[in-house]
């Protein structure tokens, strides 16, 4: 079943399309990853998910509400992982929690919660002492404490060092195996590598490729194989079409790459010549992300 | 690993949480206690020191009895208008209040908590005050005007909770709250008999002593302390004026009401468009 059903959701501000023409579908159980750089849309979307905002156009389903509409009965539901922690900063840990989780029918005990985050060692100091990962942990126990169906986690980790983002991750790798439903933006690869089923990456308001990190990484199945070209053979001579050569290496770019290579090696053993520094290589997550959110 | 049948809180529930904790942050506040709580107690110390608790010529009352009703008053104020409109601005600066927006308690019913707690801090207040005024300065007690005193006392804050909440919502952000009730009320408590009683007063400020609800307040308040006076002391007409101020205000705030921070990237534009308004659920 469908968690999240988005098709055509468009929201401008004055002149400026923040979102225009988001689809995306979310099913029960899965780490979404709605990944993009700053100014892409992902916060705009995901509070109109929230119910934040209104949409202009499109169709926005949550948990099979209008999230502008649900109401109380849609927010019992959902948990919502704020940017920055934003809680009564006089109240302890557990009194957060508690007058929280107070608010939602089926809730998580204050403790559980607690340990599930990490803070047993805080739990009755006043938020305004923890620190900065320490708030990021109880904005996310506070997410988690209404024991909701779908999780909204915006940029949990942006601002931190990378050694309290890697922290983080672990924390945020616990709560993915709950089986939750959780919808996270980011603008680090890694991040939606690490803890997404799948990824759809947005861009200037426009979702530009959606897959899992595996496929979205080889998308459409194309390689690149490379290998320096054999000594006293030519280009003209190579058995197959497209190839490019760069300084002193021939690279090939294919959609099959196993028959390319059949074909390629065949001809170098019929040739009885070595193939020098052959490789295949096939676009990394990275590659893809940062040539589809090139600035032009 | 749930703990109850999924069962939504109650109304009284949730109202008697919230309550609750919007106490709990104020105590610990401290600035926000010493102002409502104490800086008025310094007040009635200081007026007596300087005037002496003579019978004041003219007013047939003692310094104390005269000026402890109208700081209990002031004390009040600064409690369910003051300590309301900074509070409420910085929840809604620090994102406190874009996260209940996001939780399943009514607005409605978060804005009812924390108007409760106004009300009962400012009760404390006004407690502490007379009983100070009672035990060192001879301030008298009378049976026959309580109820009128606590009426008044309820319409009053009543009235300017809605002015505080209406200073939050037009507070552009947490720093501006300070600003704007400071600016608002110390000069209006001038001109409203709370420091001093001004001797025939300048026309101008007279009418505009009367047209803002302060000194309707404190003099409601006050006529229920005056040993010179009869009767059960029920100012309707300034109950009734108190009362229509509130509702303005009110209605003003639930319209102008903006739950999300106006800080931060591309928000000032979003606020315009964005959900604005308490009764916008």
């Amino acid at each position: 079943m469908a968690v999240v059903e988005v098709s055509g959701l468009c929201k401008r501000y004055g002149d400026v399309a923040a979102v225009d023409g988001v689809g995306l579908t979310i099913e029960a159980g899965e780490v979404f990853a709605l990944l993009g750089p700053n100014g892409a849309g992902k916060t705009t979307t995901v509070e109109v998910l929230e119910g934040h905002r209104s949409a202009d156009e499109g169709e926005v389903s949550v948990l099979g509400y209008d999230p502008g509409t649900g109401g109380r009965e849609f927010r019992e539901r959902i948990g919502i992982v704020l940017q920055e922690a934003s809680v009564e900063r006089e109240l302890s840990v557990r009194e957060a929690l508690t007058i929280y989780g107070g608010m939602y029918p089926s809730r998580l005990p204050a403790a559980e919660v607690i340990a599930m985050v990490g803070l047993e060692d805080k739990a009755d100091a006043r938020i305004k002492t923890l620190s900065g990962g320490q708030q990021r942990r109880l904005e996310l126990g506070l997410g988690l404490v209404g024991d909701p169906d779908l999780v909204f986690l915006d940029e949990p980790t942006t601002g931190f060092d990378p050694s309290a983002r890697r922290q983080a991750w672990t924390v945020l790798e616990n709560l993915t195996s709950l089986g939750k439903t959780i919808l996270l933006t980011t603008h680090y690869m890694e991040e939606a590598r690490r803890l997404a089923d799948r990824i759809a990456i947005i861009d200037h308001g426009r979702i530009v490729a959606d897959g899992t990190p595996e496929t979205l990484g080889g998308r459409d199945g194309g390689a690149v194989i490379r290998f320096s070209l054999p000594e006293g053979s030519r280009v003209e001579d190579l058995p197959l079409l497209g190839g490019r050569v760069n300084g002193p290496m021939v690279e090939v770019e294919t959609v099959s790459p196993t028959k390319a290579l059949h074909e390629l090696t065949a001809w170098a053993l019929s040739k009885g010549v070595e193939l020098d520094n052959l490789e295949v290589d096939r676009p990394s997550l990275e590659d893809v992300y940062l040539e589809l959110t090139r600035e032009d | 690993m749930r703990t109850e049948v999924p069962t939504r809180p109650s109304v009284g529930r949730l109202l008697w949480e919230q309550f609750r904790y919007q106490n709990k942050i104020f105590w610990r506040t401290p600035i926000a206690a010493f102002f409502t709580m104490v800086f008025p107690l310094m007040l009635l110390v200081l007026f007596t020191a300087i005037f002496g608790n003579d019978v004041i010529e003219g007013l047939g009352v003692t310094t104390a009895q005269f000026f402890t009703p109208g700081l209990a008053v002031f004390a009040a104020v600064s409690a369910s208008y003051t300590s309301q409109a900074i509070g409420t601005a910085m929840a809604r600066d620090n994102g406190i209040l874009k996260r209940v927006r996001g939780t399943p308690i009514p607005p409605w019913l978060y804005i009812s908590g924390r108007v409760a707690s106004a009300v009962y801090l400012a009760f404390i207040a006004i407690v502490l005050m007379m009983a100070v005024g009672i035990l060192f300065y001879g301030v008298q007690l009378y049976g026959r005007t309580l109820p009128a005193a606590l009426l008044t006392f309820l319409v009053g804050v009543g009235c300017f909770s809605a002015l505080g909440l209406l200073v939050a919502a037009i507070s552009p952000n947490g720093d501006a709250a300070p600003a704007i009730t400071n600016a608002t009320l110390l000069p209006v408590a001038f001109i409203s008999d709370i420091f001093f009683p001004v001797d025939d007063p300048p026309r101008w400020m007279e009418l505009a002593g009367d047209f803002f609800p302060l000194k309707h307040f404190a003099g409601s308040f006050r006529d229920a302390f005056d040993p010179t006076l009869s009767g059960a002391q029920f100012h309707w007409a300034e109950l009734g004026y108190l009362a229509l101020w509130g509702l303005v205000a009110a209605l003003l705030a639930i319209r102008l009401f903006k739950w999300e921070p106006s800080t931060g990237s591309g928000s000032r534009r979003r606020r315009r468009r964005g959900g604005g308004g308490l009764a916008n659920d």
